[in-house]
C-alpha cells in the first residue's frame, strides 16, 4: 500500500474477525482514506490488505463495547461483511461517524469514478465508451426495416425524460400517435422496441402502465398497440404482459393508473405475471442475508430461513416472466408488450431474461454487456436510486438488477455450455454496479448522465471487462455447441428444485464456504496450455522439417536446446486459508479447548468463542503448510498466472487500489 | 423352487411403457426369473431390462379392461406399464411382487448371472486383508494381524483377519470381545503415516448400569497410545442416548477407567429415522406440483441434509483429532456397524489420498464396509418406496456416498473417480448381478460361498472399458489432507441421485463431455509435442556426433 495516501484516519491494533472460524482473527491497522476503508494485517509475512470502497458500504453498525474493545460491523453491497474490533471506544466512534458521512455522498462528484484514474489517455477512454454501441445492436437485430424505424420523437428528451433519445417504433406509429400514447402512460414511457426477433418478425416492446383508471381510454395508445401488432405480419394478436401481481395492478386503477382493458384494444391477449414490487424484494434480500449472516446455523435454520425469505420464489417469478415472453415470441410468433408500473424495474428484468433466452448473442461476453446497456442503462433503470449511490430515500433501494444477474447464473447452472462468460463475470458486474468506480451505472437516466458529462469525466466498465476478458471466459462454451445457437428451452413450468441458493455470490467473501477447487479455473488453465502446445507443435514441426533438410545436406546447425518439458499441473485451488479445518466441534463441552498432547502449540481445535485476545496474528499460515494449496500451485509451472483467479494474491479491491496509489 | 411357478404369465403383447423424458413405447413384456423385459415391437430392441430385485414397490390400477402397473425402483426411478387385459395385468403384478421379494439369497440373480466379459482380475482377491496390512507394516511395527476370529467364533460380524495392537494377545482379544457389543472388540481402521496416529473402531462397551469394566479392554486401547499422549473416544450417539443404552447392558467408557481418553458425543441418527428421512426426501423430489416455498420446506422437513451435515462434521472432527491434534481415536456407536463406519471411512477420505483413488476407494469399501460387517442385506433390502417399516432397513451406505459426493463437489480435482462411480455403487448395493453386496458380513458370505458361486463387482468395474466411465478427467493427485466445509451453504442436494429421474440431464451430460474433450485434446497435443521434441533431440545429437571427430 502506498504511503502517499492521505489518511483521514488511522487506528492501530484493530482486530478483523473471521466469521467462520473465530481462531483466524487478524490484528492490524485500519486506515480511512477519502475513497476506501483499508485494513492491513500486522503479520509480517503476509501483510494482507483488505480494501473496501466507501460506495460499497451498505450499513455500519456499532455494537456494545466489550472487554476486548468496541465492535464495528460493516455490511457491504457486494455482500462482504467486515467485523472489526477497535480497542478504544472513542476511536470506534470516530470511525463510525466518518464512515457514515463517507458512505453517503450527496453529490455525484464525490463518487469514486470521478477520481479513479486507470492511466488511460483521452483517446483510450473515448474508445472505451464506444465499445458498446446500441445503434450497432439494433442493426444486428435487422433494423430498421419495413416495419420498424428509428424515431426522433424523443429528441432532446422532449417526450420522456427517462427514455433514451434514439428509439425504435413501428413505422405506422406517427409522432402524433406516440405523443398521444405517451400522455396515457406513467411518466410518459410509451411503448418502444426492446427486441426484434428476425426469424419471425415478432418483437418485444416495453412501456409503463396505462393511465386507464377504471374506465379511461386513449385512442392513440390503442393505435400504438395496433401498430405494434401490424409490425408483425405473422400474428394477428399481441400479448400484453403485466409483470405485476394482479392485485397490485388493480390497486393502481384507483390511482388513475392500471392495466389495459382487453375490450378497448383490438386483438390483445392480456397476461399477469406476479413479480412482487421493489419493497418486497428489498426485504426478501434482507431476510436472506440475515440467514447468510447466522453464525454456525443448522441445516434447518438455513433452509427455513431461505424459504421464509422468499428469495428463490421471486427469482422463479422473474424467470417465469422471461420464459413466457420468450415462448410467445419464438414459439407462437406473437409480439409482446411488457410493462409493470413505471416500466423500469420488473419490465427490465423480464425483457432482459427473455432476450437472454431467445438470442445467443446476449449469451456472449460482449452481447451481455449490450443487453445490460440496452434494457437497463438506456431505458432508464434508476441505478442511483436502486443501488443508493448517493444518499437518498432508503425505500427506493432494491436489488432489482441483482435479481436479474442471479437469473443469469441460474440459467448458467442449467445450461453450462451455453454462455461464453463465467460466474466471475457476473460477480464483477454486480460489484461494479455498486462500486461507482466506472461511470456506466451512474444516475437514473441517460439524460442525467449526459448532463453530467459522464463519458468525458469517467471511464467505462465495459472496456475494463473487455480488456480482462480472458478471466471471464467459460471454458465449456463452444460457438458450435448444440446448446449455443437458438432459444434456450426450459420447461414452461420449471421445477422449483431448479433454483438454487447462489453461494458464490451471497457468501463470496466467505472463502471457507466455497468449493476449494474451481473446475472453471482448471479448465481455463488447460485451455491456455493447449493453446501454447498448439503453437509449440507448429514451431517444432517447422524446425524438424528444417533440421531434416539440413541433415540431408550434411550441414551443421547449432540448434537451441529444447524447452524443458511442461508439467500438467494446474493451480485450481482457492487461497491457502480455504483448505484449513473449520470449527467442526460445535459447542461440545466435553471437548477441551487445549490439546491434551501439545502443550504450547496453537491448538487447531478451539471451541471457546472468547479466544480473540489470545489469538495471535494468523498462526494458521504455518499449520497450513500440510494442507495448503501452496503445494498445489508450486507444482504448476507457471504458478498463479496459470489460473487467473481473483484470489491470487490480494483481495480484488486491492487490484483497483493499485490504480489509486500509483 | 422353480421360478416358473411364480410366473403366471410370462409374456404379454401390446404393453405400453411410460418413462420420464422418453416417449411412450409399445412392445412385448416378458418376465424371466430375474428380469422384467420390454422389447419394442417395431425393431425388437430392448427398451427396458429391469432386475426384479431393483423393484421396491408396485401400484396397480384399472380403467375398464386396461390395467396399469406403476413400478417404483430402489434407485428411485418410477416407470409405468399399461397392460391390456385385467387378468394379464393381475398376473404380471403378482409375479413381480413375488419375484422382487424372494427371501432366499441363493435364488438371487448373482447366483445365476454368467458374465459375458472376460475376467482380467478376480475382484474377490483384489483387496486381501494381508495386502492391505502390508501398506501399514512398512511404516509401523506396533500392529499385527490376528486370526483370532478365524471361525467367526469371537465376533460373528468381523472378518477372519483383523489388525490389533502388537502386544495384545488373542486371549486378551477374546476377553475384550465379551465386553463389547456383538463381540466387536477395538480393531485398527486407519493408520495415519504422517504422525503414527490411528483410528480404531468397535462396538459399545457393555458397562451396563453397574459400571462393569474390563481391564483387557482398557489395556488394549491404551496400548495404542504413545507415552504421555492422550486420545479421544468419539461416541456417535448423544450423551443421553449413550446413557440410556446402559439400561440395556450397553454404555460408554467411564472417565475413571479410561483416564487417558477424552470422550466426545455426537449424534448421528440411525435406522428408521434415516429411512423415513429418505422416504420424505424422495417424495418431495418426485412431487412436481408444489411451489417454490414448499420445495425448500419439504427439503428441510426431510432432514436428509441435516444427517449429511452431522455425519460429515463428525468425520471432520475425527480427522482433525488425528491430523491436527496428533491424537489417536476410537470410534463407536452402539453396534459399530453403521454410523461408526460412516465416520471411519469418511475420515479416511479426508486424510488419506489413496482412498480418493478408484482402487483406494474400492479397498476402503471392502475394508470399512464389507469386511467391517455393515449389514448390507438388511439395510438395503428396501428403499424409499417401501412401506414395510422394518427396523433394520436404513440408507446408511447411501448417506456415506452422499457425503463423499459433497466432498467431491468441494474438491472436484482431488478424486480419481467421478459422480457416476458413486451412483453405480449405490445401484449395486441395492440390486446387482454381482455378489459383492450380498449377505450381512463375512461369515454369511463364506457360508453362501459367494466367491465360488458369484462374480465380484470389482471384477467388472476394474476392467479398463468400465473404468473409463468412472474416471474423473479433472483428477490431479493431491497428497494433502482435504478439509471440506460443513456449513449448510456448502452442502447441496445430490441431484445426480435424487433428481436423476425428474429432470433431463442432457445439458449437464453435454457439459461433462465437453470437459472430457478439452482435457483429452490437451493430452493428445502433449503427446505429439513430446514425440517431436524427442525426434528433434535425436536429430540434434546425431548432428553433434557427426560433428565431433
Amino acid at each position: 500500500m502506498g504511503t502517499k495516501d492521505k489518511f483521514i484516519f488511522k487506528v492501530e491494533n484493530v482486530c478483523l474477525v473471521d466469521r467462520i472460524s473465530s481462531k483466524k482473527a487478524a490484528l492490524g491497522t485500519l486506515y480511512l482514506t477519502a475513497t476506501h476503508v483499508i485494513f492491513v494485517e500486522n503479520a509480517a509475512d503476509t501483510r494482507k490488505e483488505t480494501w473496501i470502497l466507501h460506495s460499497q458500504i451498505s450499513t455500519i453498525e456499532k455494537q456494545a463495547t466489550t472487554a476486548t474493545g468496541s465492535p464495528l460491523l460493516i455490511r457491504c453491497k457486494n455482500f462482504q461483511l467486515l467485523q472489526l474490533i477497535i480497542p478504544q471506544e472513542r476511536d470506534c466512534h470516530d470511525v463510525y461517524i466518518s464512515l457514515i458521512r463517507l458512505a453517503r455522498p450527496v453529490k455525484y462528484e464525490e463518487l469514486y469514478c470521478f477520481s479513479f484514474n486507470p492511466k488511460l489517455d483521452k483517446e483510450e477512454r473515448e474508445q472505451g465508451w464506444m465499445l458498446i454501441d446500441l445503434g450497432e445492436e439494433y442493426k444486428r437485430m435487422g433494423l430498421p426495416n419495413n416495419y420498424w424505424q428509428l424515431s426522433d420523437v424523443n429528441r432532446d428528451y422532449r417526450v420522456c425524460d427517462s427514455y433514451p433519445t434514439e428509439l425504435y417504433v413501428p413505422k405506422s406509429a406517427t409522432a402524433h400517435i406516440i405523443v398521444g400514447s405517451s400522455k396515457f402512460r406513467s411518466r410518459r414511457r410509451f411503448p418502444a422496441l426492446s427486441y426484434y426477433y428476425k426469424d419471425n418478425h415478432a418483437s418485444i416492446c416495453r412501456s409503463s402502465q396505462p393511465l386507464s383508471g377504471f374506465s379511461a381510454r386513449c385512442l392513440e395508445d390503442e393505435q400504438m398497440l395496433q401498430a405494434i401488432r401490424k409490425a408483425n405480419p405473422g400474428s394477428d394478436f399481441i400479448y400484453v404482459v403485466d409483470t405485476r401481481p394482479k392485485l397490485n395492478a388493480m390497486a393502481n386503477r384507483a390511482a388513475g393508473k392500471g392495466y389495459e382493458n382487453e375490450d378497448n384494444y383490438s386483438n390483445i391477449k392480456f397476461q399477469f405475471i406476479g413479480i412482487e414490487n421493489i419493497h418486497v424484494m428489498r426485504s426478501s434480500l434482507q431476510k436472506m442475508l440475515e440467514v447468510c449472516e447466522l453464525k454456525s446455523p443448522s441445516m434447518s435454520d438455513f433452509l427455513w430461513g431461505l424459504e421464509n425469505s422468499g428469495w428463490l420464489r421471486h427469482i422463479k417469478a422473474i424467470m417465469d416472466a422471461g420464459i413466457f415472453i420468450a415462448k410467445a415470441v419464438s414459439e407462437e410468433g406473437a409480439s409482446v408488450l411488457v410493462h409493470c408500473s413505471d416500466g423500469w424495474d420488473r419490465t427490465a428484468q423480464a425483457c432482459s431474461v427473455a432476450g437472454l433466452l431467445l438470442d445467443p448473442h446476449y449469451r456472449t461476453l460482449r452481447g451481455f454487456m449490450v443487453l445490460i446497456e440496452k434494457d437497463w442503462i438506456s431505458f432508464g433503470h434508476k441505478f442511483n436510486h436502486r443501488y443508493g449511490n448517493l444518499d437518498g430515500d432508503p425505500k427506493e433501494i432494491s436489488p432489482v438488477i441483482d435479481q436479474f444477474i442471479e437469473c443469469v447464473w441460474q440459467l448458467m447452472e442449467q445450461f453450462p455450455c451455453a454462455f461464453e462468460f463465467n460466474e466471475r463475470f457476473l460477480i464483477h458486474i454486480q460489484h461494479h454496479i455498486y462500486s461507482c468506480q466506472f461511470g456506466n451505472f451512474l444516475c437514473n437516466s441517460q439524460k442525467e448522465r449526459q448532463e453530467l458529462k459522464i463519458q468525458e469525466r469517467t471511464y467505462s466498465l465495459w472496456a475494463h471487462l473487455w480488456k480482462n476478458r480472458a478471466d471471464y471466459m467459460n471454458p465449456l462454451f463452444r460457438a458450435d455447441h448444440s446448446q449455443t445457437p437458438g432459444t434456450l428451452c426450459l420447461p414452461s413450468t420449471p421445477f422449483n428444485f431448479m433454483y438454487k441458493f447462489w453461494n458464490g455470490m451471497y457468501n463470496r467473501f466467505e472463502k471457507g464456504l466455497q468449493p476449494r477447487q474451481s473446475v472453471t479455473d482448471y479448465l481455463m488453465a488447460v485451455k491456455e496450455e493447449t493453446q501454447q502446445l498448439e503453437e509449440e507443435l507448429e514451431a517444432l514441426e517447422e524446425r524438424l522439417e528444417k533440421m531434416q533438410k539440413i541433415q540431408l545436406n550434411h550441414t551443421k546447425v547449432k540448434s537451441k536446446q529444447s524447452e524443458p518439458s511442461k508439467h500438467s499441473g494446474f493451480s485450481t485451488s482457492d487461497n491457502s486459508t480455504a483448505n484449513t479445518p473449520q470449527d467442526y466441534s460445535g459447542n461440545m463441552k466435553s471437548f477441551p479447548s487445549r490439546s491434551p498432547s501439545q502443550g504450547d502449540e496453537d491448538s487447531a481445535l478451539i471451541l471457546t468463542q472468547d479466544n480473540l485476545k489470545s489469538s495471535d496474528p494468523d498462526l494458521s499460515a504455518n499449520s497450513d503448510q500440510e494442507s495448503g494449496v501452496e503445494d498445489l500451485s508450486c507444482r504448476s509451472p507457471s504458478g498463479g498466472e496459470c489460473a487467473p483467479s481473483e484470489d491470487s494474491g490480494k483481495d480484488r479491491d486491492s487490484d483497483e487500489a493499485v490504480f489509486l496509489t500509483a | 423352487m422353480e421360478f416358473a411357478e411364480l410366473i403366471k404369465t410370462p409374456r404379454v403383447d401390446n404393453v405400453v411403457l411410460h418413462r420420464p423424458f422418453y416417449p411412450a413405447v409399445e412392445g412385448t413384456l416378458c418376465l424371466t426369473g430375474h428380469h422384467l423385459i420390454l422389447s419394442s415391437r417395431q425393431d425388437n430392441t430392448e427398451e427396458l431390462w429391469l432386475l426384479h430385485s431393483n423393484i421396491d414397490a408396485i401400484d396397480k390400477r384399472f380403467v375398464g379392461p386396461l390395467g396399469t402397473i406403476i413400478i417404483k425402483c430402489k434407485d428411485f426411478r418410477i416407470i409405468q406399464l399399461d397392460i391390456p387385459g385385467m387378468e394379464e395385468c393381475l398376473n404380471i403384478a403378482s409375479s413381480i411382487e413375488a419375484l422382487s421379494t424372494l427371501d432366499s439369497i441363493t435364488l438371487m440373480y448373482p447366483f445365476f448371472y454368467r458374465p459375458m466379459f472376460e475376467v482380467i482380475e478376480d475382484g474377490w482377491h483384489s483387496f486381501l486383508p494381508e495386502q492391505e496390512f502390508e501398506l501399514y507394516s512398512s511404516a509401523t511395527s506396533e500392529w499385527r494381524l490376528s486370526y483370532v476370529n478365524k471361525e467367526f467364533a469371537v465376533c460373528p460380524s468381523y472378518p477372519p483377519i483383523v489388525i490389533v495392537p502388537k502386544y495384545i494377545d488373542d486371549e486378551a482379544l477374546r476377553k475384550v470381545a465379551m465386553f463389547r457389543h456383538g463381540g466387536r472388540f477395538p480393531v485398527l481402521s486407519y493408520y495415519h503415516k504422517k504422525n503414527g496416529m490411528v483410528i480404531m473402531r468397535s462396538g459399545q462397551p457393555l458397562t451396563g448400569t453397574n459400571g462393569r469394566r474390563c481391564k483387557e479392554d482398557e489395556k488394549l486401547i491404551n496400548a495404542t497410545l504413545r507415552p504421555g499422549k492422550r486420545g479421544y473416544i468419539i461416541d456417535t450417539r448423544s450423551l443421553n442416548v449413550a446413557q440410556q443404552a446402559r439400561a440395556k447392558g450397553g454404555g460408554f467408557e467411564q472417565e475413571a477407567h479410561y483416564p487417558q481418553w477424552r470422550r466426545i458425543h455426537k449424534s448421528i441418527e440411525r435406522y428408521h429415522i434415516l429411512q423415513e428421512s429418505l422416504i420424505k426426501l424422495v417424495e418431495a423430489c418426485n412431487d412436481q406440483t408444489h411451489n417454490m416455498d414448499r420445495w425448500l420446506g419439504r427439503l428441510e422437513a426431510s432432514n436428509w441434509l441435516t444427517h449429511i451435515k452431522e455425519i460429515l462434521t463428525t468425520a471432520c472432527l475425527a480427522a482433525q483429532c488425528i491430523d491436527r491434534e496428533g491424537a489417536s481415536i476410537l470410534i463407536h456407536g452402539t453396534e459399530g456397524t453403521d454410523s461408526t463406519l460412516q465416520v471411519t471411512s469418511l475420515a479416511q477420505i479426508i486424510l488419506e489420498p489413496r482412498s480418493r483413488t478408484i482402487r483406494g476407494f474400492e479397498a476402503l469399501i471392502e475394508r470399512e464396509w464389507l469386511q467391517a460387517g455393515h449389514p448390507f442385506q438388511q439395510r438395503c433390502a428396501q428403499s424409499a418406496y417401501c412401506n414395510s417399516k422394518q427396523k433394520w432397513e436404513s440408507p446408511v451406505f447411501l448417506l456415506f456416498l452422499d457425503c463423499v459426493w459433497q466432498i467431491l463437489r468441494q474438491f472436484p480435482c482431488s478424486f480419481e473417480f467421478n459422480e457416476n462411480f458413486l451412483i453405480m455403487l449405490f445401484e449395486h448395493a441395492y440390486a446387482s448381478q454381482f455378489g459383492t453386496f450380498l449377505g450381512n458380513n463375512e461369515s454369511e458370505r463364506c457360508k453362501l460361498k459367494l466367491q465360488q458361486k458369484t462374480m465380484s463387482l470389482w471384477s467388472w468395474v476394474n476392467r479398463p472399458s468400465e473404468l473409463r466411465k468412472f474416471t474423473n478427467p479433472l483428477f490431479e493427485a493431491n497428497n494433502l489432507v482435504i478439509w471440506p466445509s460443513v456449513a449448510p451453504q456448502s452442502l447441496q442436494l445430490w441431484e445426480g441421485i435424487f433428481l436423476r429421474w425428474n429432470r433431463s440431464s442432457k445439458y449437464l451430460d453435454e457439459a461433462y463431455e465437453e470437459m472430457v474433450n478439452i482435457i483429452e485434446y490437451n493430452k493428445e497435443l502433449q503427446a505429439k509435442v513430446n514425440v517431436l521434441r524427442r525426434q528433434l533431440a535425436e536429430l540434434e545429437t546425431e548432428d553433434g556426433t557427426q560433428e565431433s571427430p
